[in-house]
């Protein structure tokens, strides 16, 4: 990343920068240094013209929303998000050790076997990863195949929510409301494919255009209301979602929506020809949804890095003062990625109503509008760095459910790894540490091949 | 005290950035770090001040050897810094800012501000400061804000004071006022060392020059020797330090501002009523000190400015009222003032950044489809023709000096066919090689024949690009004066007199018979200032 100035920056290629911020240095002592700070926290901080001399005048401006640090935590290098994954596994292990009865009483004859104890800690993960991607102990190749139809089949709305607000983050916007832009998806989707009655094939793909749309008006509403009053996204996306879920509760008890004959709040099940097709027969819950969220990352990667849309998107996201000077329209492009950004999520709407629930009720977004915030952290806002992480949750959530049954392991375990994931990945240092990444400690008078060589790895994992 | 680095080599990885680098600094002495951006000067100094610990050597003072681990330690060791960008906190005031760090306390833990405020005044008055303890920071000029940064390490007692570029921030009067004081401070027997890439000032104070290149020591060079020398030290080529330029072959007059009136979000007018022209293939420059309404002209000039009124035209084309794209569109080449913050996107390649503003155009765009291959083409080829020093078009622009950076801002702004070119400190931060590369650049465009407008507050600059001269102030154009007019005359109209007035006033006070040398003594000052 370009943040890694070097003070000398004459014969240097970017793989052996050194870190500033990683030596002692009281808020930047290079003007480069300096002057590239600016250059990652402007994110449309306007400041009015005024007396202050420039230095003064340029650290101001580095106050805004989207600060250097959450910038970092979205965009961080690769490593860390596995490091992330491996630490958070290794101590949701320890987790399940300590509160495991069984593992209380293997740890007292632990010196004798230690193999017992371990065994126990094993166990659920072991039924996590038979629950997620291949149950060995399956009785027929459909049964050993079904944990990981699963976890496609979950991870499908995640991947497309998650491409959401991996976009949107591209632009500089923090999107908070994938939920409410997914239950905007679904309702649109979902009244489409229970109300209107259309052949097959063409039916299905108006429910698809529905789900975008409704999603796209639901996150376009965002970018309006930053680029015309500059109301910030994250409080808007949050308040939205708090709109969106509510209408929903109350659409569905409307005779519009409210199932036939039914007094609970849930709407009448999607024609047969507004269904996504179920992939490998109807044992599998898989469905054809999961084929157009991997359409959709490779159009959003597509839309990032080969089109002039993207590269408006990328250029205000990154500085948005350098794209206004280049003559990018930067109130167009907040508005415009909001609504592709609100399309996506939809999407996911749509896989949930079209795919895997076959109707709409109010648990229809469940809590995939959140999860997909971490799955586009995890993914480090790449398209198919989102979708790998789309994938990952995915397992976890239908592992976790197979590890429950197995092992009587609460499912909440699987909640906790998600969050420490989160937690460290927003550590950098912190895993550094604990993998002795960190370049160079204090006083290496003598030790500066070592220092070079652990920079090289850094670098090496970010490139 | 006598500070000596023996051997000082700092590396960062495998980049070596200080390479067995020795200096002595002896008391009462000023001693001139001389070398380009990214010699090693900083570095160097960070080490002395205990930021970076040497990779090898060590620090003596007095004759014996020290080790600061922070700055701290490098502060009792008699050792101050002033940093370029200053280490203050704007909402406080100076007393609070020089006691940071460093309270003293009354009873239960009260702070002690009184003895800071009589600190300051003594060291105040003893210099001719003029420095108002109970005064906010954030109100304080730049050049006022570095004495109170020279406060801060004249309380702690410092015996070295490190200037790093400290006249990068100010105005010609500042810069003047700076050197009296560093004369002061050494006839108190402090040792100076000063940090800087501009020939004038290093001339005009130092006792012994040390010229750093690529982290190295290249030599020793005596105050008298000649700018082109000390240059060419530096650089480690020959350079020159006079741009040869033709007189300017003007046609006719394209681009013509008229009744030109900024307003800013508190209702002044920060550009009022502006009028002036620009006739093809003329270099008109708007002198005047930072923040007298330049960035502002030059923003309504590219449509980034609300509030403005009056006219802008470009060959009979209304540009004000117009999106950016439609000015830039209009054949205007716009290099911002600072090309971190609007020029460039620092997390974008070079090859991207190349193609900020053509990105949806033919040929690097057909439709809303980019073509990669053309454009990573297109960088490739102005890489080597802007003589840009990457290892890689991929490479992040942020990774590049400034000096490069500034390279690939000109290569982008330069390479379409243009019928209006801005250039805002153009050369700001860069070093004197680039600055020869940049000033021959703006000149080859204007015996293109394009209409260019200069914006600097380095008079030196102005004084060389310059077939015109308009200088600003607070937003009023002051006068419209030959190129041929001396720095005295332009210094007094910087600071508001109008031209007939500066004139009269310049020749009054300049000696008969005293040379004006555009690289000796800084104007007006020659009475006093030979101590």
């Amino acid at each position: 990343m370009s943040e890694k100035t070097t003070p000398e920056p004459q014969a240097t290629s970017p793989d052996d920068s050194p870190e500033p911020a990683d030596i002692r240095e009281p808020g930047g002592t290079t003007s480069e240094a300096m002057a590239s700070d600016v250059v990652l926290d402007t994110a449309g901080g306007q400041m009015p013209p005024s007396a202050v001399p420039a230095a003064t005048l340029r650290r101001g401006r580095d106050q805004d929303g989207n600060g250097s640090v959450l910038h970092q935590i979205f965009t961080g290098n690769a490593m860390v998000s596995v490091l992330s994954v491996l630490l958070a596994i290794v101590l949701g292990g320890i987790l399940m050790a300590v509160t495991n009865p069984k593992v209380a009483v293997t740890a007292g004859y632990f010196f004798a076997q230690p193999g017992d104890l371990l065994t126990e800690v094993i166990r659920p993960y072991t039924a996590l990863v038979q629950g997620s991607i291949f149950n060995w102990a399956g009785a027929d190749l459909a049964a050993q195949l079904y944990p990981i139809t699963e976890t496609l089949t979950v991870a499908t709305p995640l991947i497309c929510a998650g491409l959401g607000v991996a976009l949107a983050f591209r632009a500089g916007l923090f999107n908070i409301g994938a939920q409410g832009q997914i239950i905007f998806g679904a309702l649109f989707g979902a009244y489409v494919g229970f109300a209107w009655h259309l052949p097959i094939g063409l039916h299905l793909l108006v429910v698809i255009l529905a789900g975008l749309v409704g999603g796209a008006v639901w996150g376009g509403v965002v970018g309006l209301l930053k680029a015309r009053t500059g109301a910030h996204e994250v409080i808007v996306t949050i308040m939205l979602n708090y709109i969106a879920n509510f209408l929903l509760l109350f659409l569905l008890t409307t005779p519009a929506f409210q199932r036939k004959g039914s007094t609970n709040p849930i709407s009448p099940f999607l024609d047969s020809t507004a269904l996504f097709p179920e992939l490998l027969g109807p044992q599998f819950r898989l469905h054809a949804g999961f084929l157009v969220a991997i359409a959709a990352t490779a159009f959003v990667w597509w839309l990032l890095n080969r089109s002039t849309i993207g590269f408006e998107f990328r250029a205000v996201g990154a500085n948005p003062s350098a794209a206004r000077t280049a003559g990018i329209n930067v109130a167009r492009s907040t508005i415009l990625v909001m609504a592709i950004a609100g399309a996506l999520a939809g999407l996911a709407g749509v896989a949930q109503v079209s795919g895997t629930e076959k109707y709409l009720s109010g648990g229809v977004a469940a809590s995939i509008g959140f999860d997909a915030i971490t799955v586009a952290l995890l993914g480090r806002s790449t398209p198919w760095g989102t979708f790998f992480a789309g994938l990952l949750f995915g397992a976890f959530r239908a592992g976790g459910v197979a590890m429950q049954a197995q092992t009587q392991t609460p499912i909440d375990i699987v909640l906790v790894i998600q969050s420490l994931i989160v937690l460290f990945i927003a550590a950098p240092p912190l895993v550094r540490a604990i993998f002795g990444l960190n370049p160079r400690k204090k006083k290496t008078t003598t030790s500066g091949t070592a220092g070079s060589r652990t920079s090289g790895i850094k670098s090496g994992a970010a490139a | 005290m006598k500070l000596e680095l023996k051997g000082i080599t700092k590396r960062f990885g495998s980049l070596v950035a200080n390479d067995h680098i020795d200096l002595v600094v002896e008391p009462g002495q000023v001693h001139c770090l001389l070398g380009e951006n990214g010699a090693g000067k900083s570095t160097l100094m960070n080490v002395l001040y205990g930021l970076y610990d040497p990779t090898e050597g060590e620090i003596l003072v007095d004759g014996k050897p020290v080790v600061f681990k922070d700055p701290g330690e490098a502060m009792a060791a008699g050792i101050g810094m002033v940093h370029q960008h200053f280490m203050l906190i704007p909402v406080f005031t100076v007393a609070e800012n020089v006691a940071l760090g460093n309270e003293t306390t009354k009873a239960a833990g009260l702070l002690n501000l009184e003895a800071t405020r009589g600190k300051i005044r003594s060291i105040s008055d003893q210099y001719g400061f003029d420095v108002d303890p109970d005064a906010m920071v954030e109100d304080l000029p730049v050049g006022v804000q570095q004495r109170v940064e020279i406060i801060k390490a004249l309380v702690r007692d410092a015996e070295v004071l490190i200037l790093d570029e400290p006249t990068a921030v100010l105005t010609p009067q500042e810069t003047d006022e700076l050197l009296d004081i560093i004369r002061q401070l050494k006839r108190d027997g402090k040792s100076i060392v000063f940090i800087s890439h501009k020939l004038r000032e290093v001339k005009a104070i130092s006792d012994t020059i040390t010229v750093i290149r690529r982290g190295k020591v290249v030599g020793q060079a005596d105050p008298t020797a000649s700018p082109t020398e000390l240059a060419s030290a530096m650089v480690g080529r020959t350079v020159s330090l006079t741009l040869d330029k033709a007189p300017a072959k003007t046609g006719d007059v394209s681009f013509k501002v008229r009744n030109l009136t900024v307003t800013n979000h508190n209702g002044q007018h920060v550009v009022d009523d502006l009028s002036f022209d620009i006739a093809k293939g003329e270099v008109l420059a708007i002198a005047g000190v930072q923040g007298n309404g330049q960035t502002e002209l030059t923003e309504a000039i590219l449509g980034v400015q609300p509030h403005v009124a009056g006219s802008i035209t470009l060959d009979g084309e209304e540009l004000l009222g117009k999106s950016v794209k439609h000015v830039l569109g209009a054949g205007v080449g716009f290099v911002p003032e600072d090309r971190t913050l609007d020029g460039l996107v620092g997390t974008f390649t070079i090859s991207e950044n190349m193609i900020l503003d053509l990105y949806d155009k033919a040929p690097f765009a057909r439709g809303v489809g980019m073509k990669p291959g053309v454009i990573a083409e297109n960088a490739a080829r102005k890489v080597e023709e802007f003589d840009v020093r990457t290892p890689s078009v991929s490479a992040a622009v942020g990774t590049l000096s400034g000096g490069n950076q500034q390279k690939v801002v000109l290569a982008r702004e330069l390479s379409r066919p243009l019928r209006l070119f801005i250039a805002s400190q153009p050369t700001r931060g860069l070093d004197v090689g680039s600055i020869e590369f940049v000033h021959k650049r703006v000149i080859a465009e204007r015996d293109h024949g394009t209409p260019v407008m200069i914006v600097s507050t380095e008079l030196d600059e102005v004084l060389q690009l310059a077939d015109r001269i308009a200088v600003l102030y607070r937003g009023r154009l002051v006068g419209i004066v030959p190129a041929t007019t001396s720095r005295d005359v332009l210094g007094l109209m910087m600071a508001g007199v109008p031209a007939a007035e500066a004139e009269a006033s310049a020749s009054a006070h300049t000696p008969s018979g005293a040379t004006t040398s555009a690289v000796t003594e800084p104007a007006g000052h020659e009475g006093e200032t030979h101590v």
